[in-house]
């Protein structure tokens, strides 16, 4: 990232966490810490839980749905061919809020202002299962968050939550996945925090989850307050990790422990 | 929703042993899980997992709380002639799904 | 418990252990095996009706040291013959500390080939799992392992 080094300067300033990034020849997908068991559920799709909301979500992006009665399908077709990829630029920036949404907000977007039906729920099966089904589109495919140089500030907000200690464990993100992914946590690896797997199917949830889900989780953990889903401050954090990942390799559904 | 995926072979020689693996989405709540005040979510699971091949039963499972969530359940048979695999799953709460597979024999 | 010299990891070792106190962060159990508790003999006794169960041609397949107790892969496999005069009926499994002692019960015939069967179970805790193989000559054999189950780290609040 070209801006990287003058948001660190920023940051240092401001006396937060100074954190060493992972150098990009050591980034690893949270896939490389499991144990082969875990690595084969995800690597074949009848193994694969997170297979079942990709198969409803292909049935609902053919179903139509509110007032204009129209279904996905109706505008984007085979989503084989017109979301391949899409995923992968996710959370994106959307001029009409002039922020970025991440593919859940867009999914919500689209059902709002053009099938005229009521947002889904965050973590409702149909949201999850849709965003699945768009998001194994770009399976295989490099992520590309971020390209998009209107999204540098919220990128920056996004980092400057990470490094921020929190909560009543005074814990940034970075002093985990940043400072000590190669330690574990109790009998846990702590991986380097690269969301290259979302939505995906965490064997503790018994179900697939979002990544907002993921990072709330997080946060209660460290014992902070966590933002509601679809906040601000969840998008650019998200938005930054995916950022941070940037050339590695989506893999949704993924399977996690 | 309910969705199942099956992976059976398409084809396959007489004699060969064949393997099935089948994935069922359901929740297979426990019955021993308490809510935050204190009352026990009722139990609901997959109770019975049966696979018959051209009308005769090849396969059944029963399955108890301990099976995980979203149940995986993979077995071999022998195959015989061309036909049909048909899957079903009953559980609690009257729940009842089935699925279909054919296989070409040569 | 051996003392890691890395200085980062006491630190974070450490803060671990403070969490837990809190109740944020379960700690790994380890178990060292029990001796089979009467719930599960009891199950054992519904499927062998008090005959005897022999070890031996049962193989039970459970990573030793798993990942997360809510979906644990198990593979059963019976080497014996699948012919119609000889074959496996049946495969029980079982464990000990789940409130429940049954996991599975698994029938069998002559036209499945191969007397294997795999699927993913729960494991409230670190514990002893037995498989049970019926015959179509009346007999039982039997496998068991000792699983430890590590708790995940960060797992999210019970809703």
């Amino acid at each position: 990232m070209r801006f990287s080094g003058a948001i660190a300067a920023a940051l240092l300033a401001a006396g937060v966490v100074g954190a060493a990034e992972i150098p990009q020849a050591e980034r690893r997908s949270g896939y490389d810490f499991m144990k082969p068991d875990t690595k084969a559920m995800q690597d074949e799709d009848t193994a694969n839980p997170g297979m079942l909301w990709v198969l409803d979500g292909e049935a609902l992006w053919k179903r139509k749905a509110g007032g204009a009665d129209k279904a996905c399908a109706d505008c984007h077709d085979d989503a084989r061919t017109s979301m391949k990829g899409v995923a992968a630029r996710y959370p994106a920036f959307d001029k009409t809020t002039g922020r970025p949404l991440d593919l859940e907000q867009r999914i919500n977007s689209c059902r709002t202002n053009q099938q005229q039906a009521t947002p889904l729920p965050f973590e409702s099966r149909e949201l999850l299962a849709l965003t699945a089904f768009i998001a194994r589109q770009s399976q295989g495919a490099p992520i590309e968050t971020g390209a998009d140089p209107q999204l540098a500030p919220f990128i920056a907000k996004g980092r400057e939550l990470y490094m921020q200690r929190q909560g009543q464990l005074n814990l940034a993100c970075a002093n985990c996945h940043d400072d000590n992914w190669d330690k574990k946590l109790a009998g846990a690896a702590i991986t380097q925090a690269h969301p290259t797997g979302y939505p995906l199917y965490r064997l503790e949830w018994q179900s697939l989850g979002s990544l907002q889900r993921r990072l709330r989780a997080c946060i209660s953990g460290i014992r902070a307050q966590a933002y509601d889903h679809g906040a601000p401050e969840l998008v650019e954090l998200e938005l930054y990790l995916m950022s941070r990942a940037r050339r590695m390799v989506m893999e949704a559904p993924g399977v996690r422990p | 929703m309910a969705s199942a995926l099956i992976n059976v072979p398409a084809k396959a020689k007489r004699g060969d042993i064949i393997e099935i693996k089948t994935l069922m989405s359901h929740i297979m709540e426990t019955g021993y899980r308490h809510t935050a005040s204190g009352e026990i979510v009722p139990r609901n699971i997959i109770t019975s997992f049966t696979c018959r091949f051209n009308g005769n039963e090849i396969f059944r499972t029963d399955l108890f709380p301990a099976i995980s969530a979203n149940p995986f359940i993979t077995f071999f048979t022998t195959a015989t002639e061309s036909g049909k695999f048909e899957f079903e799953w009953i559980g609690d709460r009257g729940f009842s799904e089935t699925a279909s597979a054919s296989i070409s024999v040569e | 418990m051996q003392q890691p010299t890395n200085s980062s990891r006491r630190k974070f070792l450490g803060l671990a252990g403070g969490a837990a106190a809190l109740g944020a962060l379960p700690v790994v159990i380890i178990r060292p095996a029990e001796a089979t508790p009467a719930m599960l003999a009891a199950a054992i006794q519904n499927v062998t009706g008090g005959a005897a169960v022999r070890t031996g041609k049962v193989k039970l397949e459970i990573p030793p040291l798993v990942e997360n107790g809510n979906t644990v892969p198990m593979t059963v496999t019976v080497a014996h013959p699948m012919a119609p005069e000889d074959h496996v009926r049946s495969i029980h499994v079982f464990n000990e500390k789940n409130p429940q002692p049954n996991i599975a019960n698994f029938h069998l015939g002559p036209h499945n080939g191969r007397a294997q069967v795999s699927t993913r179970i729960r494991l409230a805790d670190s514990q002893k799992i037995v498989a049970i193989a019926k015959l179509s000559d009346g007999s039982f054999w039997s496998a068991s392992v000792d699983v430890v189950v590590t708790l995940a780290a960060c797992t999210e609040e019970v809703i």
